[in-house]
């Protein structure tokens, strides 16, 4: 191997070759001037911050090359800090670099290891210590020591309990129930098929009782999709039919991968589609997945009309909706 | 002595005589720190940290961690009298009613996104250059730990807005605790506090972004530094520089000056970019509600990678005994990132296992040099990027007139195929680069000047390197491979069995180099040449 042979020798530090400004005093001279010029540049900068925050309107906008139509107040307050900072900045590097000195200096290394000695008195001390303790003999003192130490951690863990409720029902249900009427969101008004024309897409909600508020919460689990396709279309078995009506069908808009709002539909393709992670769902096969990471098609909620001809849900959704989780079934 | 010495001189001893801290100072501010321009990535870092702390403070004057509902009566007009979040409503008075608001928030944005860019490649200048070896280890373990917080702290600062896009990102952040097997919908009610998003998961994290983080942040970066300190500075090999001494410029002036102007730099620079450039215009997005979204949903650039992992998991998940294993979510968010960063931890340990290498290094190695670990980032680093191109793949489909399909099935491919490419091809780059340096140090540099000999030949004239050069190129180590003892001599079986086989293979590999020019090459040229 060739670093058996001698290797080349280390010629060391290189002779150090002085600047301009070491040794001709009109170049010091002006390095000089240009720190101070930098350093004078910072404060017409805050000057430009100040004025842009006490007379700049806030609503003034201008326009600028490159940037646009930009509100004046916003960009004075933010180059005046940036001239401000960057004229001080600029100033200390260039002081540093032509006027200190820029001759290398070389310091020695220490090893960090201690010395022998050091190492074998801190073993002996400690054995010693030990020894006063007692730990080597009372090992009754040292395992209930480190029993009582392993259980005094569970109290904090236990005191995070109350963080939250247990899930209960929670992650499974719904507000659909038998006969809940379709309602748009926005504006909460009921459905009749005829508002929806082939090709359409709507967002709705279950209708509100009287007394109800809708929470975040109920919209992340109700939120369902309407999209109406002409009968035929459909590549369905006869119960996932019969949960369709007159082409209208309904699917779980809460994805079923990572729970993001699935918004996108491909009026042509008719498919829907995650912008989260692009989990595709095919609307004529009852959602089934056709492409992206989700693992099961969008639940469908069957749907129907009432008596006055609104579309209402036939029953609850019949599967959790959203993403996975361990006590999920199906 | 004039009557400011005087002053100077009474005040030094005061503080002295209750500190004791002369002798410290003394030796201290004349310490000396080597100069190279990637040893600013980590300055960067840590300026970006302070620029933080003060836009985010700042920020919380104002700031209202709360989600309940309020009506918007500010002056974004487009917004007025709709319904949001406290949080979201806050951060609209910020950008809109609060003079030099709206420059704070994108200066905190934007010194969010360069801090985690610095991280990122002084972890990987750090790596390439072997600085993580003996006695640095801890410190590379604590960087891991800083990146990892990085990560996490962005990803909640991100979250704090409570805008649809924030919105979208912690709800992709739920489905991630809910997957957990066992204990995931139990977790994810305990920390929304019920169903999400519930109303006590932003007041939380608020906690845990200004306080409890920043906190841990400050301690380790202070381990962090006072190890740099106390270790001195690593250095690039050269001539006068060896493994006993540090060459370079002393804290006071030059390096205080220089490091105190950088800071200021980088807060101009950060300054400049929030002054031009909008960053996470949360008015344009909306209050967030679970059942909206808006078309290419983006996590900021660190979390990229994470989610193009999640966007190309092929769609699997196992339905058993009532149960559900979401392995679409669990492989790509946890069990891949969670690989990923042990080995990016235990690295300075399997490297110094498999070399053998105990001794202390403070002499940087070229990468080139070592050419199985730089193809080893290579082939991490072509992973990441990978990962991350399909993070994008909504937008590059958009920008490029690309399909998603198109995309997502390269990136699940390009995954698998990419890195092992990208270390083969590394690693041959390298060694050409050695062989290269030894044709500069036996041959001398290329002058691009043709000469006619007298009986007409034609040769390029080839220039000496100075003997500084030659050093530069020659002074690193070419350890041969350790020699795999099977048996020893009574005839005993090795008892590390497999793991000696191992060493000695990789040991091996690594053995595998241009050797590099010696005095007895360079002796046997000058007497063959003239």
């Amino acid at each position: 191997m060739s670093n058996e042979l001698a290797p080349l020798s280390d010629p060391g530090l290189p002779e150090h070759i002085h600047r301009k400004s070491d040794s001709d005093p009109v170049a010091e001279k002006r390095a000089e001037q240009q720190v101070a010029i930098l350093f004078l540049l910072s404060g017409l900068g805050t000057i430009l911050f100040i004025y842009s925050y006490i007379f700049v309107k806030t609503d003034l906008f201008i326009f600028l090359p490159i940037l646009g139509s930009t509100n004046a107040h916003q960009l004075g307050l933010g180059m005046g800090l940036t001239i401000a900072l960057l004229g001080i900045g600029f100033g200390a590097v260039h002081w540093a670099k032509t006027l200190m000195s820029d001759t290398e200096v070389i310091a020695e290394r220490h090893e960090f290891r201690s010395t022998e000695n050091d190492r074998s008195d801190f073993v002996d001390t400690v054995k010693e210590r030990a020894a006063v303790a007692g730990l080597g003999r009372r090992s009754l003192i040292k395992r209930t020591l480190g029993l009582s130490v392993g259980l005094v951690g569970l109290s904090p863990i236990l005191l995070l309990r109350d963080l939250g409720p247990l899930p209960k029902k929670q992650l499974e249900e719904t507000s659909w129930r038998t006969g809940t009427r379709l309602v748009t969101d926005p504006g909460d008004r009921p459905i009749k098929a005829s508002d929806l024309e082939v090709g359409a897409v709507a967002q709705v909600l279950p209708e509100l009782r009287a007394d109800q508020k809708r929470t975040l919460e109920d919209i992340g689990k109700d939120a369902v999709l309407l999209i109406r396709l002409r009968p035929e279309e459909f590549q369905l078995d006869a119960e996932r039919k019969s949960w369709t009506y007159q082409g209208i069908i309904a699917f779980s808009k809460i994805c079923s991968h990572m729970g993001c709002a699935v918004a996108l539909y491909e009026q042509q393709t008719k498919h829907l589609l995650c912008p989260c992670h692009q989990s595709t769902f095919d609307v004529t096969r009852a959602a089934k997945v056709i492409f992206g990471p989700s693992a099961r098609p969008l639940p469908q909620l069957a749907i129907t009309v009432d008596a006055e001809g609104y579309l209402v849900a036939q029953q609850p959704f019949t599967e959790s909706v959203g993403p996975s989780y361990w006590e999920r079934s199906s | 002595m004039t009557a400011r010495e005087r002053v100077a001189g009474n005040v030094a001893n005061y503080v002295d005589e209750r500190t004791g801290a002369a002798a410290w100072m003394k030796k201290n501010l004349t310490k000396v720190f080597p100069d190279h321009w990637s040893f600013m990535l980590g300055e960067i870092a840590l300026y970006s940290f302070v620029i933080l702390l003060l836009s985010g403070t700042f920020l919380t004057f104002w700031f209202d961690p709360s989600m309940k509902l309020v009506t918007y009566d500010g002056s974004y007009m487009p917004l007025k009298d709709v319904e949001m979040s406290a949080a979201y409503a806050s951060t609209l008075h910020i950008s809109f009613d609060v003079r030099g608001g709206l420059l704070m928030r994108q200066i905190h944005h934007w010194a969010a996104l360069i801090f985690m860019a610095a991280i990122v490649v002084h972890l990987l200048r750090v790596f390439f250059t072997g600085a993580f070896r003996k006695p640095r280890e801890f410190n590379w373990l604590l960087g891991i730990g800083l990146l990892t917080l990085g990560i996490v702290e962005g990803f909640l600062g991100y979250s704090l807005p409570d805008d649809l896009l924030s919105g979208t990102g912690l709800r992709i952040a739920q489905a991630i605790i809910q997957a957990l097997p066992v204990v995931g919908s139990y977790l994810s009610f305990f920390a929304f506090g019920g169903a999400f998003p519930g109303e006590t998961f932003i007041p939380r994290i608020y906690t845990v972004h200004i306080l409890l983080l920043p906190g841990i942040f400050l301690a380790l970066i202070t381990v962090h530094l006072m190890l740099v300190w106390y270790q001195k500075h690593t250095q690039y090999p050269g001539p006068g520089r060896t493994e006993k001494n540090v060459v370079g410029y002393p804290l006071m002036p030059v390096y205080m000056a220089k490091a105190g102007g950088f800071f200021f730099i980088v807060f101009g620079v950060t300054a400049f970019l929030g002054a031009v450039a909008s960053i996470n215009p949360i008015w344009l997005y909306g209050p967030y509600t679970p059942g909206q979204i808006s078309a290419g949903s983006q996590p900021d650039w660190y979390m990229g990678w994470l989610d193009g992992l999640v966007r190309m998991a092929p769609p699997l998940e196992t339905h058993a005994f009532g149960h559900t294993i979401s392995w679409n979510i669990l492989i790509p968010g946890l069990i891949i990132p969670g690989i990923l960063f042990t080995g990016m931890a235990l690295y300075p340990f399997i490297e110094s296992w498999i070399t053998g290498d105990k001794r202390e290094h403070h002499l940087l190695d070229r990468p080139r040099n070592v050419p199985n670990r730089t193809a080893l980032g290579a082939m991490s680093l072509t992973f990441m990027i990978v990962a991350l191109i399909n993070g994008g793949n909504d937008v590059i489909a958009t920008h490029f007139s690309l399909t998603i399909n198109q995309i997502m099935w390269f990136t699940r491919f390009g995954l698998i195929i990419l890195p092992p490419l990208a270390f083969v091809i590394t690693k041959r780059i390298c060694l050409s680069l050695q062989r290269a340096d030894r044709e500069l140090v036996l041959h001398g540099k290329e002058t691009g000047r043709l000469v006619m000999l007298p009986h007409g030949e034609y040769v390029e004239v080839h220039e000496e390197l100075s003997p500084q050069k030659k050093w530069t190129l020659t002074q690193h180590d070419q350890a041969p491979a350790i020699a795999l003892i099977e048996t020893d001599k009574g005839g005993v079986l090795n008892p590390k069995g497999i793991r000696a086989k191992l060493q000695a293979r990789f040991s091996a590999a690594n053995a595998e180099v241009v050797a590099k020019p010696t005095s007895e090459d360079l002796k046997q040229l000058e007497s063959g040449h003239h």
